[in-house]
């Protein structure tokens, strides 16, 4: 009995997998069927992207969220005052129009007044004062609120620390259509700012009335941008996007859904894009080479850059300037962008990244017009090397390299202390491979001697970059100072800061000053390869803040 | 034998507490904090931050309010997962990894077992020498290159199944396959061995003696004997093949709760991090017991050990 019972489940299950096996083939057979010659008008096609996001989304509270999905998703559901466009300039959005005071301090905002939340109660100036107090209230426990509103608007910083009460923060509503925003400091680029995720508007009362479980379900979230969620909880791994037909500007948005399932695995997902169930993929550097032939290819460069820093403060070579001159100039970073990155980064020479922001009132990119500040020449290298040896009264130089532990870093790594030790003779470099949080820690402690480093953008200004290594910012942590370029910038956010073509100039004569002093080594700006499918169109990458906009893409038929 | 069962269950109880308590100092130890943001707050905002999730105390005081709340059956909220309780995560994980565990589970031991069985029936043939091959290769390779290359053949070469992705029974067939080789490859092993074994002993020839045709000596006999190291084996194997493969469920795309380990690992997410980690000890010796238990009814010659206690 036990023995036929036995053998009847065995065969059970292997049938039921054949069976399976086949109606799954069935299933995909399907597919090319529907690529038939009867999408021939563009209106037939289906307003559907079908898209995988590399993690789950870990919070869609506008005063919590801190990661790209959370930003990316907020962007997409909800509306601030200004929207980025194509060209990555703040576009309409809840505020029609704002006016600055003579001073620069006092920013006022007119709101439309046929905007509505999800619910139907309309958007209004409460609705952003309410929301802007929440983020910095030392209650609410966010990350990005004190760090994106402090120092910008005025008390924000106090509010948090707790020396000034919740009204005293500088947002105030001159009725329903009409947001008064008083700064720290005159800030050019705070509409910029207002794009950003943490300064969302939230509703009051629909929030409070979800308590703690505010923002995490569908059910708890409240849309007011061009898109809604629709089966998502915090912890879900699949999700959609769809069509918010209550948002004041429906009528332009001509995308219906968007269908998010979560893959972290690169080769699987490059497989689901070949197997055609997703519309866009990611490619990790070591897909690179396999598809950069793809018709599909598509490299978008980002705004993130990465460096070396050197910490002035414990090891004495890198004190001299000479020594740090020699380490930034003695790498061949092209070599690193084309062989172990391989996916469309572009080699750095300054900080500020490329297509990042223009000089005001012309078209000159920022980088183009500052030039190669700091770039791979070995024999300048040698020299400086030289010169800082002598310096120093010796003939050889230990260093201990900090750097991360993913695949890619440790390739990095190994490659740049080799360049290192090949090209600068005496120098012998340690390797130090830590995991990220660990590599904050020492970062923190100033225990290291080069650093690996990065940085993407907050908003949209040099400041965002420069102001890192300001003397004993919280940022700088490698003992980097220089008064020249302390007062530079200081100008740039006080006495200048309403004059933006003079805050370029000194932006411009800051980064200068920066390399001349060897501050910190740059490497590349980062890019992304991507398998983008033909019919995927008017998707804008934007510099910060959510990566995708959407509100203006649609599906093309493609012949 | 409720004594029996009691003590035992006092003893888990204890095994419980043990590792709660040394995975929570454990995890004190891990670098870095449940901030995201940390490289761009000021000391003062982390401490505001910090102080409101309790985590400016002193660890010793940590401690004792968390396993106050674990005596309550709370396993806090996700530091990750805005407001979302440790509960949710874990019982929205465990789903799918326990359906391709239990899967594999079955599919592995059962092929296993046949195969095992054939080896020892025909020993030192061709057929043996095949099984013990693939016995050798399914416990070497391991169960990424399996999934690799299952995804590139039936999926992306022939199109047979989907690549990967959750949802349907469809989904979950490549997964089960890659996960099911290990077990099977134990099994076989375990089955041939204790196969050859037990056919040569004294009261399999008093069976043949008796005239026991060849399939009852080998099914009634023969393998409920073979069976019971299996057994021991199978009790922690279901347990780490249920609780999730972060290889296999990253490979797959399956929202699992190995993947979603591995990963409150990398954060902090100190709640969900203990959740997790609770869970497996439980299961752990929760089916351990089971197991013990089970013995009995298996073999009679360990439930008379026992009454004559």
């Amino acid at each position: 009995m036990k023995r036929k019972l036995s053998w009847l489940l065995t065969l059970g299950l292997v049938l039921s997998m054949f069976l399976a096996a086949c109606s799954g083939g069935g299933d995909d057979a399907e597919q090319p069927a529907d690529e038939g010659k009867d999408q021939a008008a563009e209106e037939n096609v289906e307003q559907v992207f079908n898209l995988l996001n590399g993690d789950t989304i870990p919070s869609m509270d506008p005063s919590m969220a801190t990661d790209e999905y959370g930003f990316q998703f907020l962007g997409a559901t909800m509306e601030g005052l200004y929207r980025l466009d194509a060209n990555a300039e703040p576009a309409e959005g809840i505020a029609k129009t704002h006016s600055v005071s003579e001073d620069g301090l006092t920013w006022t905002f007119e709101l439309r007044e046929d905007a509505k939340w999800e619910n139907g109660d309309p958007v209004t100036a409460h609705d952003f004062v309410y929301a802007w107090q929440r983020a910095v209230n030392p209650d609410t426990g966010s990350e990005y609120g004190p760090y994106m509103m402090g120092g910008v608007i005025k008390n924000a910083t106090q509010v948090n620390t707790g020396e000034a009460a919740l009204e005293d923060l500088g947002v105030k509503a001159d009725g329903d259509y009409k947001l008064v925003v008083e700064l720290e400091n005159p800030t050019p680029y705070f509409h910029s700012l207002t794009t950003f995720g943490t300064f969302l508007p939230l509703n009051q009362k629909f929030v409070e009335s979800q308590g703690d479980n505010f923002a995490t379900s569908t059910e708890t979230l409240l849309a007011n941008g061009p898109f809604k969620l629709e089966n998502w909880t915090s912890t879900a791994s699949q999700w959609n996007l769809v069509k918010n037909e209550t948002y004041w500007d429906a009528a332009t948005v001509e995308l219906e859904k968007m269908t998010y399932q979560v893959s972290k695995d690169p080769t699987t997902a490059v497989r689901l894009y070949e197997e055609g169930t997703v519309d866009r993929v990611g490619l990790s550097s070591d897909l690179v080479d396999q598809y950069s032939t793809h018709d599909d290819y598509v490299i978008t460069p980002e705004t993130s850059v990465f460096y070396l820093k050197f910490n002035q403060t414990r090891n004495e070579a890198l004190a001299n300037v000479n020594i740090r001159s020699a380490i930034a100039r003695a790498f061949n970073k092209q070599d690193l962008v084309d062989e172990i990155l391989n996916n469309g980064s572009i080699v750095a020479d300054g900080l500020v990244p490329a297509d990042f922001v223009n000089i005001p009132g012309t078209e000159n990119d920022f980088r183009e017009t500052s030039g190669a500040l700091s770039a791979h020449n070995v024999e300048e290298a040698q020299a400086f090397w030289e010169k800082g040896l002598e310096e120093l009264g010796t003939d050889s130089v230990e260093i201990e390299f900090l750097g991360g532990d993913t695949e890619t870093s440790k390739v990095m790594n190994e490659y740049l202390a080799n360049q290192l030790q090949t090209n600068l003779p005496g120098l012998k470099v340690t390797l130090k491979q830590v995991p990220f949080e660990q590599r904050l820690d020492l970062d923190t402690a100033m225990d290291y001697d080069i650093q690996f480093a990065g940085w993407g953008p907050d908003y949209l200004d040099p400041y965002t970059f420069l102001s890192l290594w300001i003397t004993d910012g919280g940022n700088n942590k490698m003992g980097y100072s220089n008064a020249k370029y302390d007062e530079l910038l200081n100008e740039s956010a006080t006495t200048l800061a309403r004059d933006n073509d003079a805050r370029y100039e000194n932006f411009l004569e800051a980064e200068k000053i920066l390399f001349e002093d060897a501050a910190i080594a740059p490497i590349y700006q980062r890019a992304m390869a991507q398998l983008v499918a033909p019919k995927v169109e008017g998707v804008f990458v934007n510099p910060f803040g959510a990566t995708y906009e959407y509100k203006w893409s649609k599906a093309v038929s493609v012949e | 034998m409720t004594r029996y069962i009691l003590r035992r269950l006092w003893y888990m109880f204890i095994t419980l507490f043990i590792i709660a308590s040394v995975s929570f100092f454990l995890m004190k130890l891990l670098p870095g904090s449940p901030l995201n943001a940390e490289d761009k707050l000021s000391e003062q905002q982390k401490t505001i931050i910090l102080e409101k999730y309790g985590l400016n105390d002193p660890v010793p005081v940590q401690y004792v309010k968390y396993l106050g709340g674990l005596v309550q059956g709370d396993l806090g909220i996700s530091f990750a997962f805005d407001n979302t309780p440790v509960t949710d995560i874990l019982a929205d994980r465990i789903g799918p990894s326990a359906i391709i565990g239990f899967q594999a589970l079955i599919v592995g031991t059962l092929l296993g077992i046949l195969l095992g069985l054939t080896a020892s029936i025909f020993r030192n043939g061709p057929l043996d020498y095949s099984s013990t091959i693939i016995a050798v290769l399914g416990t070497s390779i391991p169960s990424f290159v399996f999934a690799g290359l299952l995804q590139y053949l039936l999926a992306v070469k022939w199109g047979l199944l989907p690549v990967a992705l959750w949802g349907e029974f469809k989904h979950t067939i490549l997964p089960t396959i890659a996960l099911a080789i290990h077990p099977m490859a134990t099994a076989a092993r375990f089955t041939r061995t204790e196969m050859v074994e037990v056919l040569h002993s004294n009261y399999i020839t008093t069976a043949r003696a008796k005239g026991v045709n060849e399939s009852g000596i080998i099914w009634k006999h023969g393998l409920r004997n073979a069976l019971i190291p299996l057994v021991t084996v199978t009790g922690p194997m279901a347990v780490s093949l249920m609780t999730g493969s972060l290889v296999i469920e990253q490979i797959f795309a399956i929202p699992g709760i190995g993947e979603q380990f591995v990963k409150s690992v990398m954060v902090n997410d100190y709640p969900t991090i203990m959740g997790t980690t609770l869970m497996f000890a439980f299961l752990f010796v929760g089916i351990i017991l089971v197991i013990d238990l089970l013995y009995g009814l298996i073999d009679p010659r360990i439930r008379l050990a026992g009454g004559n206690k």
